[in-house]
């Protein structure tokens, strides 16, 4: 299975902004609850963890629970004071944790 | 009833039309020319010389002399419609409707002089011309992508060969592969068309290759039957298709037919098949007779689809502005009825009946599992408007699907009996 992490966080910002940051995976997102065309459970496997990290800091620690739907979409405000990284990391049921960056200049 | 001059010519035609009547007529019966021989010039064509009876010399200007539907070129690529079944030929409106068809390209039309230039050499005059180009593609829309890339990046939307490569490279991809479609932005051509066409690809993925991907670049924030096809895909397709919307960059989407990558916005991905779909336009036809705004599309009357820069000229189906009605078949089978009726009106004083167009778009998701959205529409003073419309419901059950999906089968008989049988 492939996934891919997206995100889309803005290129610059003024210092003490609020910016928007939206992410997007693509993951079945199996509940554990559903059958299969057989009739057999088709077994949990989702995102159970998102986090977001600014220059090493915690920005977002997120548990997610069976029911979010397939390719998860987050969005979220962060207020930027200074030039940096975001880190992010989506961890699956199945060990894989996936990552991505993006920059963002504030000044 | 009462005899006056066309009524007489025209029994008189009627009567000597098998022997050398175009030459002792020719000087006398109005002149009408159609440019392009699908759903809209075709049905022109055959319905102004089908019902005036003989009374209008009706001359077609197609370059091919075997047409292929664009609807039902997805059910082809699912494997549901035999390639030769969406190919149909000329002869019966020629030899029963007496429609002169001339296999040639309009190169140009001189609209003082009321002439049709060929590709092949010399003019042809018409009273009236209808111009049914259908689409073109706008130069430079995905960067990277031009025609002579689209045999490593077929756009498969206008039928025939392209159609045919496409479904090779699909059924040849590798193991796990991705397929990445670029949808194109509106208006474009059949509204659900790039959307069925994912749920057939998805098809014939889920039999011979479940481990492949789909993924779908799409500048626009919504597309057509959304909800009908998203429920499809996840109920058939579960985890194979992925939507990148223009919130992570599907507007911003340049391409490298050398390379197979794809840049979505700076994040570059490696695909196997890209079926690339560019914006569109008129029909270059229709831009070199100078019947096209700064959009690129001919604007035209909501009552008749006269062209709104020349009287003398009706531009119909995709090429058209007209308002609310999609670019479809089933759209431009309805605009030239209407158009045929206000030409014979015009030439031969037949009875003018009130404009009303209709539409339907047919898709198909999965086996049996078919969905509809349509309308009728009236002219108003700006635009063709939306009457009434109709559309599937996300949780119907497999016997309505069923029925659906058939009434396509119908309908497509139907219309191809319409222009060509």
């Amino acid at each position: 299975m492939s996934v891919t992490p997206r995100v889309r966080v803005p290129a610059s910002a003024s210092p003490g902004e609020v910016i928007s940051i939206r992410t997007l995976v693509s993951h079945p997102m199996h509940t554990g609850f559903m059958e299969d065309a057989r009739g057999e459970i088709i077994p949990r496997h989702i995102i159970n963890r998102f986090t977001c990290d600014f220059n090493g800091e915690t920005v977002v620690d997120m548990e997610i629970a069976p029911g979010l739907a397939h390719d998860p979409y987050i969005e979220f405000d962060v207020r930027v004071d200074e030039s940096g990284e975001f880190a992010f990391a989506w961890h699956d049921d199945d060990g894989s944790v996936y990552t991505q960056e993006a920059r963002i200049e504030v000044g | 009833m009462p005899m006056n001059r066309r009524s007489f010519i025209g029994a008189v035609a009627a009567g000597t039309a098998a022997l050398s009547a175009p030459m002792v007529m020719g000087q006398v019966r109005p002149r009408v020319v159609v440019i392009g021989g699908g759903s809209g010039g075709g049905t022109a064509a055959r319905y102004i010389a089908m019902d005036s009876q003989g009374e209008i010399d009706v001359t077609l200007i197609e370059p091919t002399r075997r047409y292929y539907t664009c609807y039902f070129s997805n059910l082809y690529l699912g494997g549901f419609w035999d390639f030769d079944g969406l190919g149909h030929s000329y002869g019966t409106m020629a030899s029963r409707y007496g429609v002169n068809v001339v296999h040639d390209w309009a190169v140009g039309v001189d609209r003082d002089a009321r002439t049709v230039a060929l590709a092949g050499g010399g003019s042809v005059p018409y009273d009236r011309l209808v111009i049914s180009p259908g689409i073109d593609f706008v130069e430079g829309a995905v960067p990277g992508w031009d025609v002579t890339a689209q045999d490593r990046m077929p756009h498969a939307y206008k039928a025939g060969t392209q159609t045919a490569l496409l479904k090779s490279q699909i059924e040849n991809m590798r193991e796990g592969g991705t397929y990445a479609m670029v949808a194109p932005p509106n208006p474009y051509r059949c509204p659900p068309g790039p959307y069925e066409r994912i749920s057939m690809v998805a098809h014939v993925f889920k039999e011979q290759n479940p481990t492949a991907k789909i993924l779908i670049v799409d500048p626009k924030e919504n597309f057509s039957k959304q909800g009908l096809f998203e429920e499809g895909w996840q109920r058939h397709y579960p985890g194979m298709i992925e939507r990148i919307g223009p919130d992570f960059g599907g507007d911003k989407v340049s391409v490298n037919p050398e390379t197979m990558e794809i840049d979505i916005d700076g994040l570059v991905e490696q695909v196997d098949v890209c079926n690339v779909i560019p914006a569109q336009k008129a029909g270059r036809i229709a831009e070199i007779a100078g019947l096209t705004n700064e959009a690129g599309w001919a604007p035209v009357r909501p009552e008749d689809m006269r062209s709104r820069m020349d009287d003398a000229i009706f531009v119909l189906g995709d090429a058209s502005q007209q308002g609310d009605m999609p670019k479809s078949g089933f759209s431009a089978n309805s605009q030239a009825k209407v158009v045929s009726n206000a030409i014979r009106h015009e030439l031969t004083d037949a009875r003018l009946f009130p404009a009303r167009y209709s539409n339907t778009c047919w898709s198909l998701i999965a086996t049996d599992d078919g969905v509809k959205v349509g309308a009728s529409y009236e002219p108003t003073e700006e635009k063709i408007a939306t009457v009434d419309s109709f559309i599937s419901q996300t949780g119907e059950d497999a016997e309505l699907r069923r029925q659906t999906y058939q009434e396509s089968i119908g309908w497509y008989n139907g219309i191809v009996d319409d222009i060509f049988g």
